[in-house]
């Protein structure tokens, strides 16, 4: 196994309230290898989503460090952030949040093509994979919940990502829909050789991956 | 109380809304009650003018009067007034008797009767306010605001000895209601007094236009209005519902919406009427000055306040708010209780509903043709303009969908074709606000091309007609004789102009006796004419027709008019600006032969240019010549361009306050969107994209969405002009001014519209670029 992909050294991070401020992670660190796949569990409000977008250089850390593919996020302005989600991360959605103007084309390779590293083959082997080669040139409102969750994993993975950070990708669709596009995810994942972290409730997702992370009270139980 | 209280919290919570709702209403009465204002301001003091100098809006006898000679007519039983009239160190003297003096012909200016004995007495003499009183010293001054300044209202005693002029009468106005006891002696001319309809129609074209403008403004600002109130009610949906599953009916709920609405209004309306006032009494001045220029309509430059506009105001801002309500308040009338609660986008129609928009501005269109080609009358034109205006706003939303597709369609990069794309998918939203600027830029093209037309054609047209560089008129043939002896080694050219008076088509009007002279060959303004037009009206075989004679009465070339001594084909058609009657020119020899009695009095007289002043100077000494009996071309022409800066003046302002309005209803609009679009513009954050460089294209969006907007105004604006130039100006008053495009004037206005559209713009975007991260993460987590 290589450098890690994901590096997260001893984060803190709390949020105003009226009441004052509430610690949401309390010195959390985490190494994410490529290849790894990862589930971060536990309960509402335990902070899985707010470690994911650390993850993900959408949000900044009170303290500590997170570096993506070698890159230390603290010492990044808002370019280089914005920079660092285009060219090394992939994030799916609980929310879907495609593109309502774009067709479900130009939604799949929306980020790879925002990266400069568009490949149509790959592209078409993630259409045809993930079902959606019939669908390329609709608008998202025209398509199923699991349909629109499927475009956001191939946007996700189109620009061969070296992380893939996915926040409850199952949460809005029926089990049997959310198993298929969870194995789906999985498979085109290792395909793409990245590594992989998963926020989620299910205890029978977080079983599928390697390994399982359970958050409480700001830290790793 | 409790429902209410529920349905006002609303606002508390959305201020922003609430101001928007506000300002735009305010704004919107502000233009149109401040626009009525200057209206009714210079109507109310055109109705005082007539009443306070109405003398020549009375018949007159003139001749060779004297104080012995008017008592005679007294004595036979002639309802008749002395007039002396005289300039005294640049002062306008107007002497009157006021005993005698007719109704509504100077009562006005005699207050109370403490004055008029004063006036008698010969102590006291009215002046208009920074009126200079130098050459008035020892006399006991009433300042009046019914006066034009200059003007010296005194007895006629006073102004005898004023003028030192003793026993002289310039004229005896005749009383309209007293009978004649016979015919007119021969040693007087009756004048017939000057038709009172002609300054009212004209000035009535000033005001036709800052009307149309207002209204234009009012409807701009109601679209804001309709926008605000549009998002409130369906923000609200839910709680409707709510009120209505706790045992509100759904003609209490109405009724509380409705009583909601009107509070809001009349707080919005007086706060209006308020600005409105500020805005007229801001604009009164140059309009005045317009008004007094232009067409010799004395307006005082201040703002008296008026309870008829209040009221009339603060209707307009309730009418308003009710037709931009009237779409909601019929939905809370039919919500039913159990429909989804799911709040829906606020604007986003669905293309079924676009096309159907658009379908309905096509038909709007349609009906404008129909009312141009078939309709008669300043209604006809009133309806080609609205139905043109309407259809167009109807039309916008499809006609920039199409656009925006079609461009889109041709971008390569992704970031543009996502431009594309959500600039199309933001239209709707928008659409309200792009309808406003839209009507705003075209009001100010066709507003901007018909004034700036109006200019250009009408100095065009003084530099032909007023050729010559003096026009003199003498007050009796002996004097026109004595003076052209006098005149004839001084001058170029003496050219008689000789005028009777004779009924046109059925209508009074003036035959005109001209001069083979090449004054008239090489500049007269000739809309139309058959080959060697001059040659026919010297021999007397054929005469011309002003404008309006020849469309009222469907003149064409070749068409016989009547005259005393036999009709006569018309030759040709002169353009005739500002005379609302029908006129005819013959030759002068034509003329004499058919009107033997006419006076000769007025000549015109071609000076080498560097001589007129002084010229003007010797013939008024050695003629005593009254006021207004001298015309310098030159400086009737200074005069016009200078009343026409005036006139810019007005425009501009009105041009400045309407696309003011329109910015703010695209940042109400933008607003609006705002909170809409953070779902839309949090996955391309995520996806690499800065919040700088989001708020960036959003900017362009307006701007681009604006500049589309104001290039779809151009074409429109130009036949907003051309109806009014050709349609609604014929209508009213008879002559068509030729249209002319001033492009320089649609590029400033065009930048105005971008500036207008970047100020809208840049307080979103910049909230756009300083949304917290926070902000875009809960678009995508419900939970932390």
């Amino acid at each position: 196994m290589g450098r890690n992909v994901l590096q997260i050294d001893d984060v803190h991070k709390s949020y105003p309230t009226a009441e004052g401020a509430v610690a949401v992670l309390t010195g959390v660190s985490l190494a994410l290898a490529a290849g790894e796949s990862v589930a971060l569990t536990g309960e509402s409000g335990s902070g899985k989503s707010t470690l994911l977008h650390l993850a993900g250089g959408l949000d900044r850390p009170d303290r500590g460090e997170v570096t993506v593919a070698g890159v230390a996020l603290s010492g990044l302005e808002d370019a280089g952030l914005a920079r660092v989600r285009r060219d090394r991360i992939g994030i799916v959605f609980q929310q879907f949040n495609l593109i309502p103007s774009l067709t479900v084309a130009a939604n799949l390779s929306f980020q790879a093509r925002l990266a400069g590293r568009q490949d149509q083959g790959w592209e078409r082997h993630l259409a045809g994979a993930l079902g959606l080669s019939a669908l390329l040139g609709r608008y998202p409102d025209e398509l199923s919940g699991g349909q629109q969750q499927r475009v956001a994993i191939g946007r996700a993975l189109a620009g061969r990502p070296g992380l893939i950070l996915a926040d409850e990708p199952t949460g809005n669709l029926d089990e049997t829909t959310g198993e298929a596009v969870l194995a789906l995810m999985l498979g085109l994942v290792a395909e793409a050789g990245a590594a992989l972290l998963i926020v989620t409730h299910s205890d029978r997702l977080a079983g599928r991956l390697e390994r399982r992370l359970h958050l409480r009270g700001g830290r790793f139980a | 109380m409790t429902a209410l209280a529920a349905l006002l919290s609303h606002w508390r919570r959305h201020p922003l809304q609430l101001a928007m709702l506000l300002l735009g209403l305010a704004l919107a009465t502000a233009l149109w009650s401040g626009v009525q204002a200057i209206n009714a301001e210079a109507r109310a003091a055109y109705a005082r003018a007539a009443s306070v100098l109405g003398q020549d809006r009375l018949d007159r006898l003139v001749g060779p009067l004297t104080v012995t000679r008017y008592a005679e007519l007294r004595r036979e039983g002639w309802p008749v007034s002395p007039v002396l009239e005289g300039r005294l160190d640049g002062l306008r003297v107007l002497g009157i008797e006021p005993l005698t003096l007719p109704q509504g012909a100077g009562v006005a200016a005699l207050p109370d009767l403490a004055e008029a004995g004063g006036l008698l007495e010969g102590r006291a003499a009215r002046v208009a306010p920074d009126t200079p009183a130098e050459a008035l010293a020892g006399l006991e001054l009433v300042r009046s605001d019914d006066l034009p300044p200059g003007t010296v209202l005194a007895d006629i005693g006073l102004a005898e000895r004023l003028l030192a002029r003793p026993g002289e009468i310039t004229a005896l106005i005749l009383d309209p209601a007293r009978p004649l006891p016979g015919p007119i002696p021969d040693d007087l001319t009756l004048q017939r007094a000057a038709p009172e309809d002609g300054l009212a129609r004209l000035t009535d074209s000033f005001h036709l236009n800052l009307t149309a403008f207002g209204f234009l403004a009012f409807a701009v600002g109601i679209f804001i209005v309709h926008s605000a109130v549009g998002l409130a009610f369906e923000q609200r949906r839910p709680v409707f519902r709510t009120l209505r599953s706790l045992g509100v009916s759904a003609r209490g709920l109405a009724g509380l919406v409705l009583g909601e609405l009107l509070l809001l209004a009349l707080v919005a309306g007086v706060a209006g009427v308020a600005m409105g006032y500020a805005v007229a009494a801001a604009l009164l001045p140059d309009v005045a000055a317009t008004l007094g220029g232009l067409y010799g309509a004395p307006v005082p430059g201040s703002l008296g306040l008026r309870a008829e506009w209040w009221a009339t105001g603060i209707a307009m801002a309730v009418a308003g708010t009710l037709v931009a309500a009237a779409g909601g308040l019929w939905q809370v009338w039919r919500l039913p209780i159990l429909a989804s609660a799911q709040p829906r986008a606020w604007g986003r129609a669905n293309a079924r509903a676009r096309r159907m928009q658009a379908l309905a501005g096509l038909a709007l269109w349609a009906g404008a043709g129909l009312a141009l080609v078939l309709g008669q009358g300043l209604w006809a034109g009133f309806a080609v303009l609205a139905g043109l205006l309407l259809g167009a706003a109807l039309v916008l939303p499809l006609v920039l969908g199409g656009l925006l597709a079609l461009v889109g369609a041709r971008a390569r990069g992704v970031l543009t074709g996502w431009f594309w794309a959500d600039t199309r998918q933001q239209l709707p939203g928008l659409s309200l606000a792009l309808m406003a600027l839209l009507l705003a830029v075209a009001a100010n093209v066709g507003v901007g091309t018909m004034v700036a037309s109006f200019r250009t054609t009408f100095t065009g047209w003084l530099d032909q007609r007023l050729a010559s560089e003096l026009y003199v008129t003498a007050p009796d043939t002996e004097t026109a004789a004595a003076m052209r002896v006098w005149l004839q080694p001084k001058v170029q050219a003496i050219l008689p102009i000789v005028e009777a008076d004779q009924m046109l088509g059925g209508q009074p009007g003036s035959v005109y006796g001209v001069a083979d002279h090449a004054t008239y060959r090489e500049n007269w303004p000739l809309l139309a004419a058959v080959p060697a037009v001059w040659d026919q009206v010297r021999d007397g075989t054929g005469l011309l027709v002003n404008e309006q004679m020849a469309r009222r009465q469907g003149l064409a070339l070749g068409d016989p008019v009547d005259l005393a001594g036999g009709p006569l084909p018309v030759v040709g058609v002169y353009s005739d600006y500002g005379n609302p009657s029908p006129q005819v020119m013959l030759g002068l020899a034509a003329f004499r032969a058919r009107y033997p009695q006419a006076p000769e009095l007025r000549f015109a007289l071609r000076v080498p240019p560097g001589e007129v002043a002084a010229l003007a100077s010797a013939l008024g000494d050695r003629f005593a010549l009254e006021d207004g009996a001298l015309v310098d071309q030159a400086g009737v022409k200074a005069f016009s361009l200078q009343v026409f800066e005036r006139t810019f003046a007005v425009t501009g302002a009105l041009n400045l306050l309407t696309l003011g309005v329109a910015a703010l209803a695209m940042l109400a609009s933008l607003l609006t969107l705002a909170g809409l679009r953070l779902p839309q513009l949090a996955p391309v954050w995520a996806m690499g994209l800065t919040r700088g460089r989001l708020a960036a294209l959003d900017l362009a969006r307006t701007l681009v969405l604006a500049a589309l907007t104001a290039v779809l105004a151009l074409p429109l604006g130009l036949a907003l002009a051309w109806v009014l130039l050709a349609v609604v100006n014929v209508e009213a008053f008879g002559w068509r001014l030729p249209m002319q495009v001033f492009p320089g004037d649609w590029l400033r206005l065009g930048l105005a519209a971008l500036a207008a559209a970047a100020v809208a713009g840049a307080l979103p975007a910049l909230r756009l670029a300083r949304t917290h991260p926070a902000a875009m993460l809960r678009v995508f987590a419900n939970e932390r």
